[in-house]
């Protein structure tokens, strides 16, 4: 498979190491009330679709970045990929100018 | 011999080769098929179940039945094709699958036995009784139905694996393949031309037709000039594209060196992982036959591969050259072979044609509207029977070649699990929906086999495949010589009583189909698995067809409606050798050196491997006879007065940025953002489930500046982990991670002596006590100027420091520090040392650290912060992970010279030792010099409520039982007084 880096192009999905579900970046809340529960889910439970997934790579024979990679566990095409650092940060709404 | 005039071998040249045992003479350009042929021999093997006498059958790849064993000694490779045994001078093939001679094989009884042996037979016989099966049943049928046998040596010759990459792979060097290279090398695109022969050209090779006004080996022979005159383009002959991987990439095997008796300095194969933009797949097609009965006799054989050796290699089957052949076909291709055979005087008795209204296109007997209904003779073919309006007749006959059609190679397509179609025009099954992204089929393998129609079927494929990744290419001029009408009405199978073989290597009859029908085994896969139909190393390329054809007529449906299995990778055998490139032996994987690597191997160290690293693991001397007096020597020595040892391994991690702190508290169970600078803290981190993952220090360099080290083992995993956290879940964090292992070499200086040591080479550095404290770290020249780091941390529990300094000057440090520290006893020690001397002092390693413990089992629970949040905080609290009461104690056997067993279980005296009584398990043990006996560390129930308790330490597996006390896991030292010294 080949993997489209947002910084360094096409790149073989050799040099990267494989995570799993996008949704190992939404950490619980420590603090809540339900934080247990809350975590158990988060480490033990995924999703496992069979078709579009947004899942986690590491470019360790590379960049060392984090990506956020949307794939087809169907066909394999990928549908995006993004740096995890872009995708985890909360979304700049842009002020609309006066 | 039957060696007939024409054909694309070196005559002017021989090659001497053996055929168990007896020497024969071909020329450069046979392969051991047709070098074989040519010298008379037509019996060349034995058919897997039946061990019915066999010959070759096609003329490529697709070949079932002409396996031989190649080469010799630890060079014999089974099961190799003989039609694709390219001849080389000494070449040595053996027959396979026999016992006694190949002409009268003992097992050959199991042909007379056939009835017992039908599909499904292993299902049915064989269930009892039960215990049978692995003693008698298995060995003996293993030792029965079979190929050939493996050399059991080391493969002798090197293989390599690489990467390549182009605009437009061409898979296949036939009509279509050259015009799809061609067209795009034009155009400028960057070509690859793969093709599984030694020689350019495919189907091309085998016909008599001019191309262009000239002979197509001449034609070939220019175009092939001008692609290699082209820098864009790059033939790879003798290549197999295996597979289709996703998003263009292909897995393709290159035969550098199978041509050659050895490979002298060249690789055997090459693995290649090719990255193409677009593909033309143009594989052409193989030819199927038409079962009847008895029809597996060495002599009958494809009719295509029959003009192949005639017009090729110059050979045909016949035993003699004035014996007659016969043609059995139901489309006019057959009767191409008849023609081309009656041009170079071969006898050819007529052609059997089951159309009605076959034309007679020369001057040969045409039997139309009838069927070849037997055949003659034990051990190659003498006589058949003909069969028309339900009269038959036997006559002499010394080879049959038989066509049915001709099966497009989809192969590649399927590989995504592309569908195939039925295409009534061309009465084949043709590329679908589904197949590779980017690949163009072109040619025979579309369906489009005239040589006319292949021509300008590749260049257009060339021309559209260019197109989507915007290049534009024109069609070159290429012959185009005239379509001849192809006729073909189905037939698939001559009726009969007898056996008629589909699947030749699998020796799977019409009959056998015709019994998986009857036990209702009626989907494609399960008549596949109840017959083993397509199973064999062939995959069935000259059966699967015919068999689902068969299927569809039994079971009354089309050949749509019955449906097809799907080609997997693949496409020939790849060796097991070339699938690992070379990654062997010492090339497995990188091996890492320390930086002291050189300084410890002058000493005579014995090295081990840890992870990718080499460690020194100790250092014997002159007169130590045991590794454990050389341990021992050099665990004392760091107790007496000084040792060293190359702790370069362990992980380091460079933290740095104004939130570093913020960072490391989060990362870490125990809090760190009190640490000062100028400090070390030992640090546990946790995975997110609550269980301990890895220990270590983390050192601060500066209010922004961290230096955190990790287990060997895990120094990777750690690296990953954290640059997780830190841009997958804070990505807000400023703050920035760098993996330092490689760059800085780090020495451990640990003994009473260690200050003394170090003070003799450090550069007006104040070291005493008060000024360098336990935990202290900072940053300092040594030795007159190089930079270095300095922490006061200790793995002995002696007085121990670990200094660091850049890796290329590490061995020159550790050389430095041995020669200064002659009078002070200095010591180098290995990891056998340095691993007695942690568990005399009771610290946890990998062994307890081996992702099943929690931080109170190790009895540092107190350690995780509950002031603060950290990876595996909240998950360390649940009830599981927070009642285990198991907890790491020191064993000590009751009688002194007792041994503790790392790996034994732990159980109260009195208890009976099983599943419901365990109490914990032994992690690590070794001899302590310091206490004069064997020592342990394990995890126990309660375990920190029972010192002084004796409990049993069973080793069932070396059925012995110890009894052990439990002590504090602090045999040495227990108040910290030396490492605070």
């Amino acid at each position: 498979m080949l993997i489209p880096h947002p910084l360094l192009g096409l790149r073989d999905a050799e040099e990267f190491v494989y995570l799993g579900d996008a949704s190992l970046m939404q950490r619980p809340d420590p603090d809540s009330p339900t934080a247990l529960t809350d975590f158990c889910d988060y480490v033990f439970l995924r999703d496992n679709p069979a078709g579009v997934h947004r899942e986690l790579w590491f470019h360790e024979q590379g960049d060392r970045s984090w990506l956020v990679v949307t794939r087809n566990t169907l066909t394999h095409e990928i549908l995006g990929a993004e740096l995890a650092t872009d995708a985890a940060r909360p979304t700049v709404t842009q002020e609309p100018s006066a | 011999m039957t060696r007939i005039t024409g054909g694309l071998i070196d005559r002017g040249t021989s090659l001497s080769f053996t055929f168990d045992g007896k020497t024969y003479s071909g020329h450069p350009g046979d392969t051991l098929a047709s070098a074989l042929l040519a010298n008379g021999v037509r019996l060349m093997g034995r058919s897997f179940k039946y061990h019915r006498p066999r010959g070759v059958f096609a003329a490529g790849s697709e070949e079932p039945n002409a396996m031989v064993e190649l080469r010799e000694g630890a060079r014999r490779e089974p099961n190799t094709r003989a039609t694709v045994a390219e001849l080389y001078e000494g070449l040595v093939a053996k027959s396979q699958n026999r016992v006694g001679p190949l002409s009268c094989d003992v097992l050959a009884v199991n042909d007379v036995l056939s009835p017992f042996f039908a599909a499904g037979f292993y299902y049915k016989t064989f269930m009892w009784p039960r215990a049978f099966w692995e003693k008698l049943y298995e060995p003996v049928i293993r030792r029965a139905a079979g190929l050939g046998q493996l050399s059991m040596q080391a493969d002798p010759d090197d293989y390599d694996s690489g990467f390549l990459h182009c605009d437009l792979l061409v898979i296949g060097g036939g009509a279509a393949g050259l015009a799809a290279a061609l067209t795009a090398g034009r155009a400028g695109a960057r070509v690859l031309l793969a093709d599984e022969d030694f020689r350019l050209g495919g189907r091309l090779l085998s016909e008599r037709d001019p191309l262009g006004g000239i002979p197509a080996v001449d034609w070939i022979a220019g175009l092939e000039a001008e692609l290699d005159s082209l820098p864009n383009v790059r033939i790879l002959r003798r290549t197999t594209v295996f597979g289709a991987y996703d998003h263009g990439i292909y897995g393709a095997v290159e035969r550098v060196a199978d041509h050659l008796k050895t490979p002298g300095a060249q690789v055997r194969q090459s693995l290649w992982r090719i990255t193409a933009k677009r593909t033309v797949l143009a594989a052409g097609a193989t030819e199927r036959h038409i079962p009847f009965a008895d029809n597996d006799r060495p002599g009958i054989m494809l009719a295509g591969a029959m003009r192949s050796y005639a017009n090729r290699w110059a050979v045909t089957p016949q035993a003699h050259a004035a014996d007659p052949v016969a043609i059995f076909t139901n489309n006019d291709d057959g009767h191409r072979t008849a023609l081309d055979l009656m041009a170079q005087d071969v006898p050819v008795l007529g052609v059997i044609d089951t159309r009605s209204d076959a034309p007679k296109l020369g001057d040969y007997t045409l039997f139309p509207d009838a069927t070849v209904t037997g055949s003659k003779g034990r051990l190659g073919l003498t006589q058949i029977q003909i069969t028309r309006a339900g009269q038959s007749t036997w006559v002499d006959c010394a080879a049959l070649g038989v066509s049915g059609g001709w099966n497009p190679n989809v192969h590649l397509t399927s590989h995504h699990r592309g569908r195939l179609v039925w295409d009534a025009a061309t009465q084949s099954f043709l590329p679908g929906p589904g197949g590779p992204e980017g690949m163009h089929v072109a040619g025979a393998a579309a369906g489009r086999g005239q040589t006319g129609l292949a021509l300008a079927d590749g260049a257009k494929a060339a021309v559209a495949a260019l197109a989507q990744i915007g290049m534009s290419a024109s069609l070159p001029e290429l012959p185009a010589p005239e379509a001849t009408a192809d006729i073909l009405t189905l037939y698939w199978h001559v009726p009969s009583k007898k056996r008629a073989w589909v699947d030749f290597q699998n020796d799977v009859t019409v009959k056998d189909i015709a019994l998986a029908h009857q036990e209702n085994m009626r989907p494609v896969e399960h008549l596949k698995r109840w017959t083993t139909l397509g199973m064999a190393t062939d995959q069935g390329k000259t059966a699967n067809v015919t068999a689902l054809a068969v299927m569809a007529e039994l079971s009354g449906k089309s050949i749509p409606e019955t449906g097809t299995t799907i080609f997997r990778p693949p496409y020939t055998g790849v060796a097991i050798s070339t699938l690992g490139g070379g990654d062997s032996g010492d090339s497995f994987r990188p091996r890492r050196l320390t930086p002291t690597h050189s300084w410890a191997a002058a000493r005579g160290a014995v090295f081990t491997e840890v992870g990718a690293w080499m460690r020194a693991q100790y250092y014997p001397q002159t007169g130590e006879t045991h590794w454990r007096q050389t341990v021992d020597r050099e665990a004392k020595a760091v107790r007496a007065g000084v040792g060293l040892c190359d702790v370069t391994t362990l992980g380091k991690i460079d933290v740095q940025g104004a939130d570093a702190t913020t960072f490391l508290n989060r990362v870490y169970a125990n809090m760190m953002g009190t640490l000062k600078v100028g400090r070390v803290r030992y640090g546990l981190m946790l995975r997110e489930d609550g269980f301990l993952y890895d220990d270590g220090t983390c050192a601060r360099l500066a209010e922004d500046h961290y230096v955190v080290t990790t287990t060997t083992g895990n120094a990777g995993l750690v690296y990953r982990n954290l640059e997780f956290a830190r841009q997958c879940m804070w990505p807000e964090l400023d703050v920035h991670l760098i993996s330092t292992t490689d760059a800085w070499a780090q020495l451990a200086v640990a003994g009473p002596n260690a200050r003394s040591l170090l003070s003799r080479i450090v550069d007006d550095f104040d070291l005493s006590n008060d000024a360098f404290p336990f935990m202290a770290c900072s940053t300092l020249t040594i030795c007159n100027g190089l930079r270095a780091r300095l922490f006061r941390i200790s793995f002995s529990g002696e007085l121990a420091y670990e200094l660091a300094v850049p890796a290329r000057y590490g061995n020159a440090v550790m050389q430095r520090l041995a020669e200064q520290g002659a009078d002070l006893g200095v010591t180098p020690y290995g990891i056998e040392a340095l691993s007695v001397l942690r568990i005399e002092k009771g610290h946890a390693a990998g062994a307890e650290l081996n992702g099943q413990t929690t931080a109170d089992m190790i009895g540092l629970g107190m350690m995780v912060s509950r002031k603060k949040d950290s990876i595996g905080a909240v998950m360390s609290r649940r009830d599981g992970l927070a009642q285990d009461s198991r907890r790491m104690v020191g064993l000590q056997p009751v009688e002194p010279t007792h041994t503790v067993t790392p790996g034994a279980h732990l159980f109260a005296q009195g208890d009976p030792q099983d599943m419901a009584h365990d109490q914990g398990w032994i992690t690590s043990a070794c001899y302590s010099p310091h206490v004069g006996s064997s020592i342990g560390l394990g995890f126990l129930l309660q375990g920190d409520n029972r010192m002084g308790e004796i409990v049993i330490a069973a080793n069932p597996l070396a059925g012995e039982t110890t009894q052990l006390r439990i002590v504090p896991s602090h045999f040495v030292d227990p108040e910290g007084e030396r490492l605070r010294a």
